[in-house]
C-alpha cells in the first residue's frame, strides 16, 4: 500500500534525476522549481494541461510524481470530504474543455448528491474533429494526470469504477495509457484501499471503433455498453441515469488534466488565470495556414489576434488573413473584422461560433468560404448516426446544395433553401452533432454572403479555389519557354518554342502545375 | 400538478410525458417513433413543441412534465418546424402511393395531409434500393423506410429475439440483420411484431392486396393456444386478408407467428367445415349428429370388449382451458381412464 511519506519519498529521490536529464537536454528551463519549455512558441502560452507534455517520460510513473503527481489526490484522501471537493470544484469554475463548457463542478454535485449503489466516472477521449489532437497529446504525453483527475472525481461523486473511451486510432495513447494505469495500480494510486483511505478506484479503457458521433456523451455511454453508438434521448440526466442507468460523470481528457493542477495550487490561483466566466487555460490545436501551427494552450479571453499572430507567426507566405473556424465542424469561422474577439465560451457564442473542444483552423485568402463549409458539412453527412430525420435527411441536403454552389451550379433560392434547412436542424436535432452540424454554413452566410453570391450569381469563386468555376489561362507575356506544356500532366497545353503557347480548356483539369512551372519573372499563367 | 398548454391549464398527474398529458387533454400532435411499450426514442423529431425558457424544441414523447410548465404545441415555429421535417422524410422517400399497400394506413401519408406536404422539394439523393423478402411471411422494403426504429425496438424490447438493427451510418442507415444476411438466416421468428408497427410501407406482409379502406375489422381470439390473444381480422368482403393485433388487451399489440400470419386456412378449398366418417373405405360428408352417434357407438362398444384403459386422449392446445377441462372429466368420468395428455407436454 502506498502511503504519503512513500510518495514524497519517490518525488525527492526521483525529482534530482528528472531535473539532471532536462539540463541535458536543453530544451527547457528550471526556475524556481518550475519547469517549462524553451521557446518563443511557448513563452507566450500559459500551460496547464500541457504543462508536463514534453517534459516527463510518459512511460514512467516517477517521472509523474517529480512534478508532483498524484500528491493532489493524496491530499485529498488524507484531508478532503467529498462535499468539500466538489465546493471547491464549483468555487474553481472549470468548465468542461469537450466544448460545451458546463460547469464541472455542478455536475459532479448532481452525481454526488444522487443516491445509488454503484457510479461510474468516464473520460471522453474520443476526440474526432479534423485536425484537433489536444487530448491525444495529453494522453501520449501525461496520461497520468488524467488517470488523478479521474480519480478525484471518483472520491468526490462516490464512484470506485473509471471508463477511459479512447479511439482506436490513437495506437500511441492507448499504449501510453495501458503502461499508466498498470503502473498506477501496481504502485496502488489506483485500485483498492488507496493511501489507506479505503477508498477503491479502478480505470478501465475501452476502445472506440471510428465513429464521430461516440464524442457525444450518451452516443458514448451506448458504446461502452456494447450497443451501436447511436445518441440517447434525454429524459435523464447523465449525472443521475447514465452507464448501465447508474450515475455517471463523462469529462472531457483535457478537463480532467486541469482538475490535479487545481487543487495542488488552489482555487484562487487558478482563478487568477483567464477570464471570470471561464477561468483557466484552454488548449488550442492551432491548424491551416498558419506560420506556426501545432498546440496552443493560452488563458481564456485572449483575443484571436494574438494566438494567430503573436503564437502563430501570422499566416503563411505573406497572404491575408481570411477567417478562423473554430469548434471544428460544429463551430463557426470568424471573419477577421472580428479578430479581436477575446477567446472564451461566451463571447464565442455571441458571434455564432464555440469554443468546442478546440480546432482552431487558420484560413488567408486563397480559402473558398463556401467550400469550407461544405467541406465540414460533408464530415457531418459521414458522421451523423441516422438516427433522426433532420441531421440524417437535412445535412445530406444542404451538402448537397453546397457541391452544386460550388460547382457553379447554385441556384437563386438555395441562400434561402440553406437557411431554413440550418433553422430546422438546429432546432430539431436529436444530439449536439446535428443543433450545431449547421454552423458552418450559418457562419459562413452571416459572414461571406456575398462569396455564395458570387458563386451562385457570377459563376465565380472569389477566392479562385472552386476548380469548376475557375480557368487557367497563358497571356501575352509568355516566352514560349514551354515549361508549362512540360509540367502539364494531360498534356493539354500546345505552342510553338518562343511563341504564346495555349491550355485547351476541354482537356484541362485545373491542377494549376502550368502556373506553378511558369518561371517567376514572367508569371504568364493565370488563373480566373 | 399544473401545466399550461396552448393557453389552457391542465392538471396532470407527475411522471407523464408532455405528449401523454396532451392526449389525455385530447390534443393531438404527431409521431412516427412513439410507441407506448417502448422506451421513447425521439428519433422522427415530429412531437417537437416549445417549452417556454428552453432553446431548442423539446419533443414531447420524452419530456416529463414540470410545475407550471408553458407548453405550445402548435404555434408558428413548432409547425413550421414539423413541417420541414416531414417535408424532409417525403423527400426521401419513393412517391409510390397509388400503388403501395399501405395506402390509406400510413401514417407518412397522413401526415403529409395533415401538413399540407405536397411531395418533398428537397430534391436529390435518395435511399439505397434494397428488398428482403427472404421471409416467407413478410417483405423489408428499405427505399420505403423512414428509420423510425420502431420494428428494431419491438423486436429487442417486446419480441426479444433481436433480429434486426440498424447498420451503417447517416444518410446510409438502414434496417439490416447482422452481416446481411437476409431475415431468413437472422434470429427471426416470424412473429410480425415489426410489421404491425411499421408505420409506413417498408415492412408489408406478404400476401392478398387489398385497400385498406376496403376492409372492415373484426375483433376476435387467436385460436391457436389458450393465451387468448386478442386480434382484428381485416376483412374485406367475405375474406380475411390480414391480422392486426389488438393494443387493448392482454396480448399488448403483440402477436406470435401463427396469429400474426397464419389464418390463410379459414379461406382454404381444402378446410374441413363438416364431420367426415369413412364409409366403404371412402370419407364421405355428415351432419355433427351423425358423427356424435357414431363415436358413441364405437365408444361403447370398444369399452365394453377392451375396458376403459384401451383409450388414451390426447389433447390440443388450440382448444380453450374450458375445453380442456371438458375433455379430461370425459375421458375420466364418463370413459373411465387417466390415460389423457396434452400437446403443450410433448
Amino acid at each position: 500500500m502506498i502511503t504519503i511519506e512513500k510518495l514524497e519519498q519517490i518525488k525527492n529521490y526521483h525529482r534530482p534525476f528528472l531535473e539532471e536529464r532536462l539540463k541535458e537536454s536543453a530544451n527547457t528551463t528550471i526556475k524556481d522549481g518550475n519547469i517549462a519549455l524553451n521557446d518563443l512558441y511557448y513563452n507566450k502560452q500559459t500551460r496547464i494541461a500541457l504543462k508536463n507534455c514534453g517534459i516527463i517520460n510518459p512511460g514512467n510513473i516517477e517521472d509523474y510524481i517529480a512534478v508532483d503527481g498524484y500528491s493532489a489526490l493524496a491530499n485529498i484522501l488524507m484531508n478532503k470530504s467529498k462535499a468539500e471537493v466538489i465546493e471547491d470544484m464549483k468555487a474553481s469554475n472549470l468548465r468542461g474543455r469537450g466544448g460545451a463548457g458546463f460547469p464541472t463542478g455542478k455536475k459532479w454535485e448532481e452525481a454526488f448528491k444522487y443516491n445509488a449503489d454503484q457510479k461510474y466516472m468516464i473520460c471522453n477521449a474520443d476526440e474526432g474533429d479534423p485536425g484537433a489532437f489536444m487530448d491525444r497529446s495529453i494522453l501520449e504525453n501525461d496520461p497520468h494526470s488524467v488517470l488523478e483527475g479521474m480519480a478525484i472525481g471518483g472520491y468526490a461523486v462516490g464512484a470506485d469504477q473509471g471508463f477511459i473511451y479512447v479511439r482506436a486510432e490513437y495506437p500511441t495513447a492507448v499504449k501510453r495509457l495501458k503502461i499508466a494505469i498498470e503502473q498506477a495500480k501496481e504502485l496502488g494510486v489506483l485500485g483498492n484501499n488507496i493511501f489507506g483511505t479505503g477508498f477503491n478506484f479502478d480505470i478501465k479503457l475501452k476502445l472506440g471503433s471510428g465513429a464521430f458521433v461516440c464524442g457525444e456523451g450518451t452516443a458514448l455511454i451506448e458504446s461502452i455498453e456494447g450497443k451501436r453508438g447511436m445518441p440517447r434521448t434525454k429524459i435523464y440526466r447523465t449525472a443521475h441515469k447514465g452507464l448501465w442507468q447508474k450515475p455517471t460523470i463523462i469529462n472531457n481528457v483535457e478537463t480532467y488534466a486541469n482538475v490535479p493542477v487545481i487543487f495542488q495550487k488552489g482555487v484562487e490561483w487558478f482563478k487568477s488565470i483567464g477570464t471570470e466566466k471561464s477561468p483557466g487555460t484552454k488548449v488550442f490545436s492551432l491548424v491551416g495556414k498558419v506560420e506556426n501551427a501545432g498546440l496552443v494552450e493560452v488563458p481564456m479571453g485572449m483575443p484571436l489576434r494574438e494566438i494567430v499572430y503573436d503564437i502563430g507567426g501570422g499566416i503563411q507566405n505573406g497572404k491575408k488573413f481570411k477567417a478562423v473556424q473554430t469548434g471544428g465542424p460544429s463551430g463557426g469561422c470568424i471573419p477577421e473584422h472580428l479578430i479581436d474577439t477575446p477567446v472564451d465560451f461566451e463571447s464565442l457564442g455571441k458571434i455564432g461560433s464555440i469554443m468546442g473542444s478546440g480546432g482552431m483552423v487558420v484560413m488567408d485568402e486563397d480559402t473558398c468560404m463556401v467550400d469550407i463549409a461544405r467541406f465540414f458539412l460533408e464530415f457531418t453527412v459521414d458522421e451523423s448516426c441516422g438516427k433522426c430525420i433532420p441531421c440524417r435527411e437535412g445535412t445530406k441536403r444542404m451538402l448537397e446544395i453546397l457541391e452544386r454552389i460550388v460547382e457553379g451550379k447554385g441556384e437563386e433560392q438555395d441562400i434561402e433553401t440553406l437557411e431554413t434547412l440550418s433553422e430546422t436542424i438546429t432546432t430539431a436535432s436529436l444530439c449536439g452533432l446535428g443543433q450545431t452540424a449547421a454552423n458552418p454554413v450559418v457562419t459562413t452566410l452571416k459572414y461571406f454572403r456575398d462569396e455564395y453570391e458570387a458563386h451562385i450569381k457570377d459563376h465565380k469563386c472569389p477566392a479562385g479555389s472552386c476548380k469548376s468555376l475557375i480557368e487557367y489561362f497563358i497571356t501575352e507575356k509568355c516566352i514560349g519557354c514551354g515549361m508549362c506544356a512540360k509540367a502539364c500532366p494531360v498534356q493539354c497545353i500546345s505552342g510553338k518554342p518562343k511563341e504564346l503557347h495555349i491550355i485547351n480548356k476541354l482537356a484541362c483539369i485545373k491542377c494549376g502545375a502550368c502556373m506553378e512551372a511558369c518561371p517567376k519573372k514572367v508569371q504568364a499563367v493565370i488563373k480566373r | 400538478m399544473n401545466i399550461i398548454i396552448n393557453g389552457t391549464t391542465y392538471e396532470v398527474e407527475k411522471n407523464t410525458t408532455i405528449l401523454q398529458a396532451c392526449k389525455n387533454a385530447g390534443i393531438d400532435i404527431p409521431t412516427l417513433c412513439h410507441d407506448e411499450r417502448l422506451k421513447p426514442t425521439s428519433a422522427c423529431r415530429l412531437c417537437l413543441v416549445e417549452v417556454e425558457g428552453t432553446k431548442n424544441l423539446v419533443t414531447s414523447c420524452s419530456t416529463m412534465v414540470k410545475e407550471n410548465m408553458v407548453v405550445h404545441t402548435h404555434n408558428e415555429k413548432v409547425m413550421k418546424t414539423r413541417r420541414d421535417v416531414l417535408n424532409l422524410a417525403i423527400s426521401n422517400h419513393p412517391l409510390e402511393c397509388l400503388s403501395c399497400d399501405k395506402s390509406g394506413d400510413c401514417k407518412l401519408q397522413d401526415y403529409c395531409y395533415e401538413y399540407g406536404i405536397l411531395n418533398g422539394t428537397y430534391k436529390g439523393a435518395m435511399r439505397t434500393p434494397k428488398i428482403d423478402s427472404s421471409n416467407p411471411f413478410y417483405d423489408y422494403d428499405a427505399r420505403k423506410c423512414i428509420l423510425c426504429g420502431l420494428c428494431v425496438r419491438v423486436c429487442d424490447e417486446l419480441q426479444c429475439s433481436n433480429a434486426i438493427g440498424f447498420e451503417d451510418r447517416g444518410f446510409e442507415a438502414n434496417v439490416s440483420t447482422p452481416f446481411n444476411e437476409g431475415l431468413i438466416n437472422s434470429k427471426c421468428v416470424s412473429c410480425g411484431n415489426c410489421v404491425s408497427v411499421c408505420p409506413v410501407g417498408a415492412l408489408t406482409p406478404k400476401g392478398q392486396k387489398f385497400r385498406h379502406w376496403e376492409t372492415s375489422k373484426v375483433r376476435t381470439t387467436c385460436s391457436y393456444c389458450g393465451v387468448g390473444c386478442q386480434m382484428d381480422l381485416v376483412v374485406k368482403g367475405k375474406k380475411i386478408v390480414d391480422v392486426e393485433p389488438a393494443m387493448d388487451a392482454i396480448n399488448n399489440g403483440l402477436l406470435c407467428v401463427k396469429g400474426k400470419f397464419a389464418y390463410k386456412f379459414i379461406n382454404h378449398p381444402d378446410r374441413l367445415k363438416t364431420p367426415l366418417i369413412k364409409r366403404n373405405g371412402k370419407f364421405e360428408e355428415a351432419t355433427w349428429d351423425e358423427a356424435y352417434r357414431y363415436i358413441t357407438k364405437k365408444a361403447t362398444e370398444i369399452k365394453e370388449n377392451y375396458g376403459p384403459n384401451s383409450f388414451a386422449g390426447l389433447t390440443s392446445a388450440r382448444c380453450t382451458n374450458e375445453e380442456n377441462y371438458l375433455f379430461q372429466k370425459l375421458f375420466r368420468a364418463v370413459i373411465g381412464t387417466n390415460n389423457i395428455d396434452h400437446c403443450a407436454r410433448l
